[in-house]
Parts: C-alpha cells; sequence; structure tokens
C-alpha cells in the first residue's frame, strides 16, 4: 500500500493544471483574488501580518524563522524606500523546490510578494534567482511582463493609487549569496560576503534600506494564507509548523523530485511516495534538511516525522526541506569528503575560521579518503570544527561544520576502519 | 547612557558604543586585526571573541553593540578558548618566517601570537603560497603573510577615496591585489604599510635595511606641507631608515601623506653638501667652516659697504625652521637690509594685508564644516591630508564647491564647480562674488552662469562654512584679487576665509617676520630688478621661483652668492660660497602649520658631513659682523626671542583681511597658455631628491606637459611622444601626456621642475610644436 | 573596445532595475552579458564594464573572481559544467563525468585542443533531483544524463 497525500496544495497545486505557469491558469483558480480584495479593501497591514502569525508560516529557506514575527520588524513610520526581497538562490547541495514554484506557479510568487510589498511598505521588490537555472530567470521576467500588463505591477496596480514593481536579479555561482545579507551585497553589485547583524535587515538592507527577504515557498506561501485565512494554513500542517512544505528529495530512491505535503508527514510516508530506496538496496543514512543538515542514520530516520520541531528534537534540523537519501552502498568518508569541498570552495573568505577552517577539515577529509589518515584526524576534525561554529559572521560556518561532525559522530567506525585499513569499508 | 561590567569593572558608555569602544575606554586590551579605530567595522577577523552573559555564542567585541547591564569577559575562559582557536587559524597558513620579516619586532601577529604561548601546530597540510603583487615604488608586498583583514582596502575606499587595492577571489583563494599590475597611485598609499597588522605590505625603500628592534624611533614634524604632520623618523648608526607617522588627531590623524613618509630619502642623497665650498677663480674649493664664514663675511661686507644694505637679497625657504627664519631675517636688517622673503613662488603682492596668511580655523575643524568653497587647489596634491578631511566631511553630508583651473577628482561629490583657464579664475570667483551680492566694485560687467548661481546658492545654505584658497589661487598672477574676491565671499556668507599653507613654516615665517620692510623688495621684485649680492637660505630659487629662468640669470649675474643648502643643487652655477646645513631631521627648531600651531623638535640625527644646522650658522655670521644679539645658544633662546609668548605671539601676528585691491583681470587670455602649479614631488629640495617618490606615477606625471585629449588633436600632436615647449622666448622637451580634467587652451607645464626651469613665469602663453 | 549595441541595451535595461544612483547592481549582469557576447572576460572588458557602470575597475574584478560562472580565461566554443555534488555525486554524476572527461580527452578545468569543448566541475545547479545534469554555457540545463544522453548532447554542439 502506498503513501499519498491528496489533501489541498499550496505552491505545486498548479502542476495538476494542462498550463501550470500561465497568468490565465492563475486567474481561472481565484490568482489575484486575494490581492485585488486587500487593495480594495485597503486591508490594514497588521492585519495581514496577525493572519500571518496565525498561519504558523515558517520560513522555509533553512532556518524556519515564523514569517508573521519577522514581517514585525519591518519599521513602520519609515519614510525613505524600503525593500522585499526574494530568495530563489537555493544552492543548498539537495534543494530544488524553489525552482519548481518559479516555472510551475509564478504567478502566486508575484502575488505573494506584491502583498508583502503593500504589507511592508515596500517600493519595489527583487527576486534572486540561482545563478545556473538561467531558463528560470528568462521565465520569471516572463512572468512579471504578464502580471505588469495586467495591471497588478507597476503604476497604480488594480486602481488602487498604489505603485509597486518586481525585478530579477540573477546569481552567477556562488552558494553563499543564498545568505540574506551576502545576497543583498550581490544584488548590489558586490562579492556576495555577509554582513555582521545586527544591524539586522529589517533596519539597515537593501541599498541601507530597511528590507525583508523571504525564501519563494515563503512567500509564495501568502496568498494562499490570505486567501483561505491563518487557521487553514496552520491546520494543513501541525501546532507551530503550519502548512504543506515542499520536500525535494534526492540520491538513492526510485523517483526523486519534490513532494509537497503537510509538515509532520512521517518520513517513511514521503520514502515511499519518492518510490523507496533504490531497488534491491537498503537505506543506510538520510541528510533530512540540505547537505547542511547533521546526517542522521536510517533507524533514527525511519521514526522521525517531517516538520521542524521532531527533525530538531532527533538532532538535525529539517532546513530547506531538502531530503537527500544515501543506501548501504555509500562510503560515508567520501560522501564526506565531496560535501567538505563544497564548504570550501563555497565559504565566502571573509571570516578567519570559515576561511582556513574550512580548507583545512576538507584537507584532513580528503586525506583519510586516500589512505593516508592518522588516529589523531578524527578529533582533530572534531575540534576543528567547535572552533569553527558559531565564530563566523554567518551560518555557513555552522553549515560546514554539522556535517563533518555528524558523520563522525554516527559512523566513526566507518571512518576509523578507513584510517587503518587505508581503504573503504564499503566497496564502492 | 548604558552601564556595562568589563573583566568585572563598570563603565558608563555612549550609547550605540561597541563592545571593543567601552573596553578600550577602560582600558582593557581586546586582541584584534580587523578592527581599527578609522575604519569601518568588518567583524572577520573574529580575533576579538568575547564571552556576554547569556549569549550562547562568543560575540566579536568590534561589532557588538553594548546594552545596558551587559556583562562581557573578554579573559575568560571560554572566551580565550575562543580566541587561541582563531589564532590557531590564523596561522596555519601564515609563513613563520619572522626572523626575515621587516614587520618581524613590529608585528601585530606576533605579539598577538605570543600572547597565547608556542603552542605546537596541530595543522600538518601543505601551506597555502600567494603570488606577489607589484604595487609600484612605495609598498612592497609579501602576499602569502597576508591574514585578510582588509584593512588595506577599507582604507583605500574609506580613506584615500580610491579603490586601488581589492581582494578578488573567494575563500582561501581571496587575495589582497590592485587590477591587474596597476600600480597604486594614492597620494596616501603608504598608509596601508602601517595599517598592514603583519608583513604583508612593508615599505619598499625600507625593505631588508634594517630590523624595527634595531631602530630608535624620535619624533619629527613633517616638513613639506604646512599641515605639521607629526611623524616618528626611525634611526640606526646615525641614519634615517624610515618614517612612520605619529598619532594627533588634531592634526595628522593616525596617517601621513606619502610625502612625509617618503622624502627621508632625500636626507641620505648623495647630492648632499658635505663641505663648506667656495670658489676661486672659477673652481670650487673645499675649505673649512671658519675659512668659509670669513670669506662670505668678508665679501658680504665689502657690497653692503660699498652699495648698501639694499643691495643684497635675502631669500629663504619657507621649510626652514621659526628659529633660522628669525635669526636669517635679523641678520639681514642689521646688515641694513630689507629685502627680505620666503614667498619665492609667488608673483602678486598687491594690498594691504592685516596678518599673516592662515588657515582661520583648527585643521581639525574642517571635518566638521557643511559648506565649503575651495579655491584654487589641487587640494589632493597640495593637501593630501586636508583632501582627505574635506572628504570625511563630504561623507556626513557637506557640500564641497570648487573654483579651479582643472576638474580634478577630489574623489567625493562635489556639489558645484566652475572650472577656468588660469587668467580666467578672477572672472570666475567673480561669478561667485557677484551672486552671492558680495560687496565687490567693478563686478558690473561680470555675468553670472547658471553653476555659479548653483554654487553661491550652496554657500548660502548651511551653518558651518569656509572659504579655502589653494596654492594655486595664492600663485596666482592676480593673487591679490582672488584674496579680496574670496574675502567679499566669505563676509557675504558668514563663512571663514582661510589659507591652505603649501609650506610646512610658511605661517611661521610671516610671523618671525620674514617679509620685505619698509622700501625693501620681495622676492619676484628681488630677481625682477637684480641685486648685487644674495644670501639663499634653503630655497632652490632657479627652480622654484614665480619666474624660474629670472631669478637664475639674476643670481648668475650677481657678484656675490652665499647659498646655505643641504644639497649641492645648482648652487654651484651660480654661487660663490656654499655653507652646508643641516637637512630636516637633522636639526631641532619649530615650525607654525597653517592653523597657527607651534610645534617644537629636536634633531634627530646628527647633521651628516660637515653640515651644521642653519640657526648656529647664522648666529655665528652674525658674530662674524661683529652684531650684538647673535649670541644664543639653543634654539629654545632663538625661539623665545622670536616668538616671545609662543603660539600666542603667532596667533596676535595672524590675519586674513586684505584692502586697497582692485579687480580688473576679469577677461580670459585668448591663447593656450601655462599652468605652472608644482606638482607633488617637486615641492620642495627634499621631495625632488627622493626616488621613490620619483618613481611614483604622480612623480612621473610631474616630469610630463600635460593638454587635454582635444586641444592635442587640435595642434596635431601626440600623446606620449615628446613635444617642443615655447615659452617667454625658451624652449624645452618635454613629453606631452594626456590629461582631460584641463580646460581647453590650457598646458601644464609645472613649475619647480628642472627641465622647464629656462620657461620663465609658471603662467602666461605657451606654445606647443611637434618635434 | 566596446559592447554590442544589443547588448548595450540590455544593460541598460539591467540598469534601469535599481535606483538611479545605484548602477553598480547591474555589475553582475553586466558581466553576464558581455561574456555571452565576448565568449569570456578579457581585462578590456571588465575595464569597460568599470566605465559603463562608473565604478573601479578593481571592484568589477573582485565581482568577476567571486562568482563561478564568469570565465576570466578563454574557454571552448561549448563550456560544459557538471554537478558533482553529493546529490548528483549519489545519482551516478562521477559516472557521467568520466565519461565525458574520456570521451573528450580532457579533465575539469581544460579545454579541447580544437578549442570545441571545455569540461568545468559544477557545485550544487539547485535541480538535484534530475540529476545527473550539466551546464552548458552557462545558459542550458541537460538533465538525467547517462553515457548515452551525453554521446547525443556532444554531437549536437559543433
Ligand atoms: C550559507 C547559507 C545559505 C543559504 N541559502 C539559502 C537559500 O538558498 N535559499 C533561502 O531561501 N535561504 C537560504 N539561506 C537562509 C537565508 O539566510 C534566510 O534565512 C532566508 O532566505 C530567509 O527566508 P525565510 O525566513 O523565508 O526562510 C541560507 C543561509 C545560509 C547561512
Ligand atoms: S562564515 Fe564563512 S561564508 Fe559566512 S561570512 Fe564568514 S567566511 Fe563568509
Ligand atoms: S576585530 Fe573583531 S572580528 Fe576582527
Amino acid at each position: 500500500m502506498s503513501a499519498t497525500y491528496n489533501g489541498p496544495k499550496v505552491c505545486l497545486w498548479t502542476l495538476d493544471h494542462a498550463d501550470p505557469a500561465s497568468l490565465a491558469t492563475y486567474v481561472a483558480n481565484g490568482g489575484y483574488e486575494p490581492l485585488k480584495k486587500i487593495l480594495a479593501e485597503q486591508t490594514p497591514a497588521t492585519e495581514i501580518i496577525e493572519q500571518v502569525k496565525i498561519s504558523a508560516l515558517r520560513g522555509r529557506g533553512g532556518a524556519g524563522f515564523p514569517t508573521g514575527l519577522k514581517w514585525s520588524f519591518m519599521p513602520r513610520n519609515y519614510d525613505g524606500d524600503k525593500y522585499v526581497v526574494c530568495n530563489t538562490d537555493e544552492g543548498e547541495p539537495g534543494t530544488f523546490k524553489d525552482r519548481d514554484i518559479v516555472e510551475f506557479n509564478p504567478h502566486q510568487l508575484i502575488e505573494g510578494m506584491i502583498i508583502a510589498g503593500y504589507t511592508l511598505g515596500a517600493k519595489a521588490g527583487y527576486n534572486y534567482i540561482h545563478g545556473e537555472i538561467f531558463e528560470l530567470y528568462e521565465s520569471w521576467e516572463k512572468a512579471l511582463e504578464e502580471a505588469r500588463a495586467a495591471g497588478f505591477l507597476g503604476k497604480n496596480i488594480c486602481g488602487s493609487g498604489w505603485d509597486f514593481d518586481l525585478h530579477a536579479h540573477q546569481g552567477y555561482g556562488a552558494y553563499i549569496c543564498g545568505e540574506e545579507t551576502a545576497l543583498l551585497e550581490s544584488i548590489e553589485g558586490k562579492k556576495g560576503q555577509p554582513r555582521f547583524k545586527p544591524p539586522f535587515p529589517a533596519s539597515y538592507g537593501l541599498f541601507g534600506k530597511p528590507t525583508t527577504i523571504n525564501n519563494t515557498e515563503t512567500l509564495a506561501s501568502i496568498p494562499w494564507i490570505m486567501r483561505h485565512g491563518g487557521q487553514a494554513f496552520l491546520e494543513l500542517g501541525k501546532p507551530n509548523n503550519g502548512g504543506t512544505k515542499i520536500f525535494s528529495i534526492s540520491g538513492h530512491v526510485n523517483k526523486p523530485g519534490n513532494y509537497e505535503i503537510p509538515l509532520g508527514t512521517p518520513f517513511a510516508d514521503l520514502l515511499e511516495m519518492a518510490g523507496g530506496v533504490r531497488d534491491g538496496h537498503t537505506l543506510k543514512a538520510v541528510i533530512p534538511g540540505g547537505s547542511s543538515a547533521p546526517v542522521l542514520p536510517a533507524d533514527i530516520m525511519m521514526g522521525c516525522t517531517l516538520d521542524f520541531d521532531s527533525v530538531a528534537k532527533a538532532g538535525s534540523m529539517l532546513g530547506s526541506g531538502a531530503v537527500i537519501v544515501m543506501d548501504e552502498t555509500v562510503c560515508m568518508v567520501k560522501a564526506l569528503e565531496r560535501l567538505a569541498y563544497f564548504y570550501f570552495e563555497e565559504s565566502c573568505g571573509q571570516c578567519t575560521p570559515c576561511r582556513e577552517g574550512t580548507g583545512w577539515m576538507y584537507r584532513v577529509i580528503k586525506r583519510i579518503e586516500h589512505g593516508e589518515g592518522r588516529p589523531e584526524d578524527l578529533d582533530l576534525l572534531m575540534s576543528v570544527g567547535t572552533n569553527i561554529a558559531g565564530r563566523t559572521i554567518c551560518a555557513l560556518g555552522e553549515a560546514a561544520v554539522g556535517p563533518v561532525q555528524s558523520f563522525i559522530k554516527h559512523f566513526r567506525a566507518e571512518f576509523e576502519y578507513h584510517i587503518a585499513n587505508k581503504r573503504c569499508m564499503v566497496g564502492s | 547612557m548604558p552601564v556595562v561590567t568589563i573583566d568585572d569593572k563598570q563603565i558608563e558608555v555612549a550609547a550605540g558604543s561597541t563592545v571593543m569602544d567601552a573596553a578600550r575606554e577602560a582600558g582593557i586590551y581586546i586582541p584584534h586585526f580587523c578592527y581599527h579605530k578609522k575604519l569601518s567595522i568588518a567583524a572577520s577577523c573574529r580575533m576579538c571573541l568575547v564571552e556576554v552573559d547569556k549569549v550562547a555564542k562568543p560575540l566579536p567585541a568590534c561589532a557588538t553593540p553594548v546594552t545596558e547591564g551587559m556583562v562581557v569577559r573578554s579573559h575568560s575562559e571560554r572566551a580565550v578558548e575562543a580566541q587561541k582557536g582563531v589564532m590557531e587559524f590564523l596561522l596555519i597558513n601564515h609563513p613563520l618566517d619572522c626572523p626575515v620579516c621587516d614587520q618581524g619586532g613590529d608585528c601585530l601577529l606576533q605579539d598577538i601570537a605570543m600572547g597565547y604561548g608556542g603552542v605546537a601546530s596541530r595543522y600538518a597540510e601543505p601551506k597555502r603560497v600567494v603570488t606577489e603583487k607589484d604595487l609600484g615604488p612605495l609598498v612592497a608586498t609579501d602576499m602569502t603573510r597576508c591574514i585578510h583583514c582588509s584593512r588595506c582596502v577599507r582604507f583605500g575606499q574609506e580613506i584615500a577615496g580610491l579603490m586601488e587595492l581589492g581582494m578578488p577571489g573567494r575563500g582561501e583563494h581571496t587575495e589582497v591585489m590592485p587590477f591587474l599590475a596597476h600600480q597604486v597611485t594614492s597620494e596616501l598609499s603608504g598608509n596601508v604599510i602601517d595599517l598592514c597588522p603583519v608583513g604583508a605590505l612593508t615599505s619598499k625603500p625600507f625593505r631588508f635595511n634594517a630590523r624595527p628592534w634595531e631602530l630608535s624611533r624620535r619624533r619629527t614634524v613633517g616638513p613639506h606641507d604646512g599641515l605639521g604632520a607629526n611623524l616618528a623618523i626611525h634611526v640606526k648608526g646615525n641614519r634615517v631608515y624610515r618614517a612612520t607617522p605619529v598619532d594627533n588627531e588634531a592634526v595628522n590623524e593616525c596617517w601621513l601623506a606619502d610625502r612625509d613618509r617618503y622624502s627621508y630619502e632625500a636626507i641620505n642623497s648623495d647630492e648632499r653638501l658635505l663641505t663648506a665650498m667656495v670658489k676661486d677663480g672659477g673652481q670650487w674649493l673645499a675649505v673649512d667652516w671658519r675659512q668659509a664664514l670669513a670669506q662670505a663675511a668678508g665679501a658680504l661686507k665689502v657690497i653692503r659697504d660699498t652699495h648698501g644694505g639694499n643691495a643684497v637679497g635675502f631669500i629663504a625657504s619657507p621649510r626652514q625652521t621659526v628659529e633660522e627664519l628669525h635669526l636669517f631675517q635679523k641678520l639681514a636688517r642689521a646688515l641694513g637690509c630689507e629685502n627680505i622673503d620666503s614667498r619665492i613662488d609667488r608673483a602678486d603682492f598687491a594690498g594691504q594685508r592685516d596678518g599673516v596668511e592662515w588657515l582661520g580655523m583648527p585643521v581639525a575643524d574642517l571635518n566638521g564644516l557643511d559648506r565649503v568653497l575651495l579655491v584654487g587647489s589641487t587640494v589632493r596634491k597640495e593637501q593630501p591630508l586636508i583632501a582627505q578631511r574635506l572628504r570625511q566631511a563630504v561623507k556626513q553630508g557637506a557640500q564641497l564647491n570648487v573654483v579651479h583651473v582643472a576638474d580634478d577628482d577630489l574623489l567625493c561629490r562635489v556639489a558645484n564647480k566652475l572650472i577656468a583657464r588660469p587668467s580666467g579664475l578672477v572672472e570666475a570667483l567673480a561669478q561667485v562674488a557677484k551672486a552671492v551680492g558680495a560687496e565687490v566694485e567693478g563686478l558690473g560687467t561680470v555675468v553670472v552662469s547658471e553653476a555659479a548661481q548653483a554654487l553661491a546658492a550652496s554657500l548660502k545654505s548651511g551653518e558651518k562654512k569656509a572659504v579655502l584658497l589653494g596654492a594655486v589661487a595664492q600663485q596666482h598672477p592676480a593673487a591679490a584679487e582672488l584674496h579680496s574676491l574670496a574675502q567679499a565671499i566669505a563676509r557675504a556668507t558668514g563663512a571663514t576665509l582661510g589659507f591652505l599653507a603649501d609650506a610646512a613654516n610658511q605661517v611661521g615665517a610671516g610671523a618671525v617676520g620674514c617679509r620685505p620692510g619698509q622700501g625693501g623688495s620681495n622676492a619676484a621684485a628681488m630677481f625682477a630688478e637684480p641685486k648685487k649680492a644674495y644670501v639663499i637660505l634653503g630655497a632652490e630659487p632657479e627652480l622654484e621661483a614665480w619666474d624660474a629662468a629670472r631669478a637664475h640669470d639674476a643670481l648668475a649675474a650677481a657678484e656675490l652668492v652665499i647659498v646655505m643648502s643641504p644639497f649641492l643643487g645648482h648652487g654651484s652655477d651660480y654661487a660663490h660660497v656654499m655653507l652646508p646645513i643641516a637637512a630636516y631631521a637633522e636639526t631641532a627648531g619649530s615650525y607654525v602649520s597653517m592653523e597657527g600651531r607651534l610645534q617644537s623638535f629636536n634633531a634627530v640625527v646628527p647633521p651628516q658631513g660637515e653640515a651644521r644646522p642653519a640657526w648656529k650658522v647664522l648666529r655665528v655670521l652674525g658674530n662674524q659682523f661683529d652684531l650684538a644679539g647673535f649670541g644664543q645658544d639653543s634654539v629654545g633662546q632663538v625661539l623665545a626671542e622670536a616668538l616671545p609668548e609662543g603660539e600666542a605671539t603667532v596667533r596676535a601676528r595672524l590675519g586674513n583681511g586684505i584692502a586697497g585691491v582692485a579687480v580688473a583681470h576679469l577677461h580670459a587670455g585668448a591663447g593656450i597658455e601655462r599652468l605652472g602649479e608644482t606638482p607633488i614631488y617637486q615641492l620642495d629640495a627634499y621631495t625632488r631628491r627622493a626616488p621613490a617618490l620619483q618613481a611614483t606615477a604622480d612623480g612621473q606625471a610631474g616630469q610630463a606637459a600635460a593638454a587635454s585629449g582635444v586641444l592635442i588633436a587640435r595642434l596635431g600632436l601626440a600623446e606620449d611622444k615628446p613635444v617642443k615647449v615655447r615659452h617667454n622666448g625658451a624652449e624645452t622637451v618635454l613629453k606631452l601626456v594626456r590629461d582631460d580634467t584641463l580646460p581647453d587652451n590650457v598646458v601644464r607645464v609645472a613649475g619647480s621642475l628642472a627641465a622647464a626651469s629656462r620657461l620663465g613665469p609658471r603662467y602666461g602663453e605657451i606654445s606647443l610644436e611637434k618635434m | 573596445m566596446s559592447l554590442s549595441a544589443a547588448s548595450l541595451s540590455q544593460i541598460d535595461k539591467e540598469i534601469a532595475k535599481y535606483p538611479a544612483d545605484r548602477k553598480q547592481s547591474a555589475v553582475m549582469a553586466a558581466l553576464r552579458i558581455a561574456q555571452v557576447e565576448k565568449g569570456w572576460l578579457a581585462n578590456e572588458t571588465l575595464e569597460f564594464v568599470a566605465e559603463y557602470l562608473g565604478m573601479p575597475a578593481i571592484a568589477v574584478y573582485e565581482v568577476a573572481t567571486f562568482y563561478n560562472m564568469y570565465d576570466l580565461e578563454p574557454c571552448g566554443r561549448h563550456k560544459i559544467t557538471v554537478c558533482t555534488n553529493l546529490p548528483c555525486q549519489l545519482q551516478g554524476a562521477d559516472t557521467v563525468a568520466d565519461y565525458l572527461k574520456q570521451k573528450l580527452g580532457i579533465g575539469f578545468g581544460e579545454t579541447t585542443p580544437d578549442g570545441r569543448f571545455t569540461l568545468k566541475e559544477g557545485e550544487c545547479f539547485g535541480t538535484c533531483g534530475s540529476g545527473p545534469l550539466c551546464l552548458h554555457n552557462n545558459h542550458k540545463m541537460h538533465t538525467h544524463l547517462s553515457p548515452e544522453t551525453v554521446d547525443k548532447l556532444l554531437d549536437e554542439l559543433k
């Protein structure tokens, strides 16, 4: 009996329609109605924020920060420009959900950004799109044109007298630009190096102006909330974890892909929906929330439900909802070497611990993988990790350490075998 | 004001302070690398991690704002553990080459690393190696030592105003470098050496010459512009090895212009005059001091006795000390001579002045101005650190307005500007005067342009304002008219009128009366109507004078020229007696800066060879004539005589007022004209003899003729090729470079340039011809 | 050195997205557009972009070297970037990468002697569900790669 989810979907529902990305499809299914209503009734910002708070929508970008609360940080009586920024940088290995929202339901994201702009008093918004997916940049620009032509963007939106516009900014190959302040620097035309916080973007953001940054999926959820109410969204998921969420499942499953299911769904169900572990193989380990999340062994994972709180309790994090599945053929040293290389390559380089430490960790792991490990290396790696985590400007430091410490913690025997025997414990 | 506790010390600090600010105030040292009090906060080196109560992670002190009741521990176990962790990371890729590093003994990384004991490195991987970068003749690199603190990059962006260094690359591949092999051209570039906490950026001329711990540092004052930068001269075995800034917030803050940092090379130059010399039948003979002085005094006496005191001209450099200039004018006057001046490069002495021209306010107040009118100043090159202060003012919202002869890039926002050719400068300023409604007669025909109108509007608004006259305005043939227009504008707008002194002791020279007395001639007149004899102190009139060729000819024709100079120079062409005097770091004395600040200093090294401090030479010369009042046996005594109340005496003699000048030069010339300002590194005898400065882009540019691309094309000339320059009946060959900041029909052929010294006055008609 | 009128008008469109005093924001797009026209970013191209946007050349260079997809050296007519990050690796990216290397006779970071292909290793493309995958000339993604589909792709790229 295979697990399925047939309830309402917040973001990827257009995929059940013939022409999912079109304005026509979106409008025919009630799209832009919430926006029109808000503009017609001039709904007070506080009311919108209240609904978002009730919905228990938590940021889909990785940290799971309550969106309603974030929005309430924006200064109300600021006379100057303010901005809304959407984070479609999506470079966390394993994550590929936001691209599907932009590709298959761009207008819901546009509407979400417009409502955010209205609520937060912004003058314009930017969507930062992952560098390698140029097709997305083009399709999004096209969708913006459609929205402009239909009077949803630009001057005097829907006859309300309110002006607001959206633009695309294309990344060009730097994972760190997913970090919100690096992303702002990047839009400003600089190297994407994170800023120290405080000040937070809500007071000093894009071009030094108050700015709210949310993930694509977060912003795309807003129209649904405004249409059905915060309570309905909350009830899709579970308390403190409102809504459905897109899980990107990759690795050793039969049907990798995006699955939009309620928060709180057991992992086992998701695995089933994705066709189960590669035929003839058994589950070894899962990274439940993108490459930065600590890895969990199969047994722990199989007992876990997919929501922010449960995964945290199990010792990892839900992060962006990117589930990387590994079967018994995976050499954990080799897998970790690849991840360690990624963080070493992607460190922006400003913080000493991250710049120096990610390279150090990578080189040690590489040595182990190539049969030159030393007995003291594992303790060294743990200790170097401790000296990085929590001591950097942004969370990439922690992100780089999470895999290293968790791989060693849960699969120490495999690493020790590698060091002692100068080869893999698994045959891959 | 929040009260915080740092390492058990309670302290109240201003709201908005960081933990680092608070710790500094409490006298607690928190180790750091990227933090620098004058630069923006990077918070990236992570050395300053401290423990804050109720916060799980250690926080960077430099970037963490204090909050009421905050409890910080900078030396707790957790804090030290975090700091040690960072130190370990910093050292894994840092070459441990302290024994051969120029920074060794002077290195923040070394110092802080020592504090954490010599832990054996746990790093067993290969170390990173970074290729060297060529930053030009002043700054040497050893980029493998770089710890990525980004101070040098932030300095360029925030202080120098010019982003020449950046950090291309990402992660550990990030490297500090300029774009390609471009050299660093900023006139403040050497400051990155002080900022660099390790030995990645060091002084190129100093390289490998001495180890920091062998050097003793002695304080002195910069001898070039009128800022009076405080500097430390590093000495070993009586030789000067380098110069670094000494912090003085009111003067140079913690910075130094490259000029002040590298001109020490001239002290060690092989052009030094090491013995007294007399010319005997056309031959130079080295003689001892007694003979030289006797001969000089004897010859001078003959001329004085036969032709009277006013047959002699006394010309001094405004970079000599207060004490020297005082004795110099005293000697002249005692000999009955009133031809005394230090304003060698000035053309116009008209009008009655009510005192010695000065800045009109403290230097530090420049940062707080909100409206500025800068008249005739190539400010970045004339006053590198004043330009920096104005840049900070602009960042704070000041409106900087410019009336000048070239459209220089001031590296900050300029609110309004009027760029005129030199002969049109008076008219341009007159437009502003008319637009602000200043009381000046004879402006009836002046047509006020839109730009002048906008500039006037800027000056009429705001609170703290200044009208500042730069060197180009002061050297201008109608300088007095510019002065009186500026005065009228200042009065009409409630601004302070100020002069940017281009010489270290320009104000001091005026204050001690190194000026022509009743019936005496000024510098220009002394050469225009040649004297029988000249006494020259420290100056090189054959280069520096308003009309260098004429000055040279007057000197060459004189019956007697006594030159007191640290250098051999061209004096040997025309002098009859050459007396070797101490160079700037070799003598005790005082300077009065442009803000009227009297700064005294000791000699840091003894004079080279037989050279003696000029004040002693002048005193003995006085004795040779049996004059009374030449018995001082210390500079202190001379100073007490020159300025009895010290700075108060100076202040009493200052004044920027002018009267009795009619504005007449309201029509620009028609032909091609010369702009003969003094380039940054041709400023004085020292800069001219500093090879590293001459090798910079500014040094090279100063040697060439420059014109706009439009003019070059119109004259059918070629860029970067030699061109024949004709001026005032003389000609020379210079390289022609393109400079589009120059107005049409203007050719910059610098003054004070050996290659152009036969050309005549600094301004006037000039022509260019193909070779 | 300049860029074509078409490129300049694209850049102008990008500039218009940002506040008037924030032209620098368009630098990433300008470099992308310039790279499409010129094939790679030579120093004079960087200088041109710097001048066009009124920013220091070194600041343009910083951007060009920070983001992976800019090429600061000449590269083949067809730049093939393969994602080898963990999810793709699990789905067979190493096999595809090895096949490409063997077939083209070059390693990552190299160009075939005929100047036709450059091979690069990439980081996560945010499309892991469809891996193994590669990016052609920064603009076109090819998914679900196998030795067979690689053969087909290479044949199409002349
Ligand atoms: C190294 C790093 C990479 C990140 N990458 C992304 C990303 O690709 N997409 C994203 O939405 N958030 C990413 N984030 C999280 C953002 O900083 C930010 O928290 C998020 O965009 C906020 O949106 P949300 O509140 O809607 O989740 C990243 C954070 C870090 C530290
Ligand atoms: S933690 Fe790493 S990626 Fe983040 S700001 Fe610091 S150096 Fe850059
Ligand atoms: S001094 Fe604070 S992080 Fe560098």
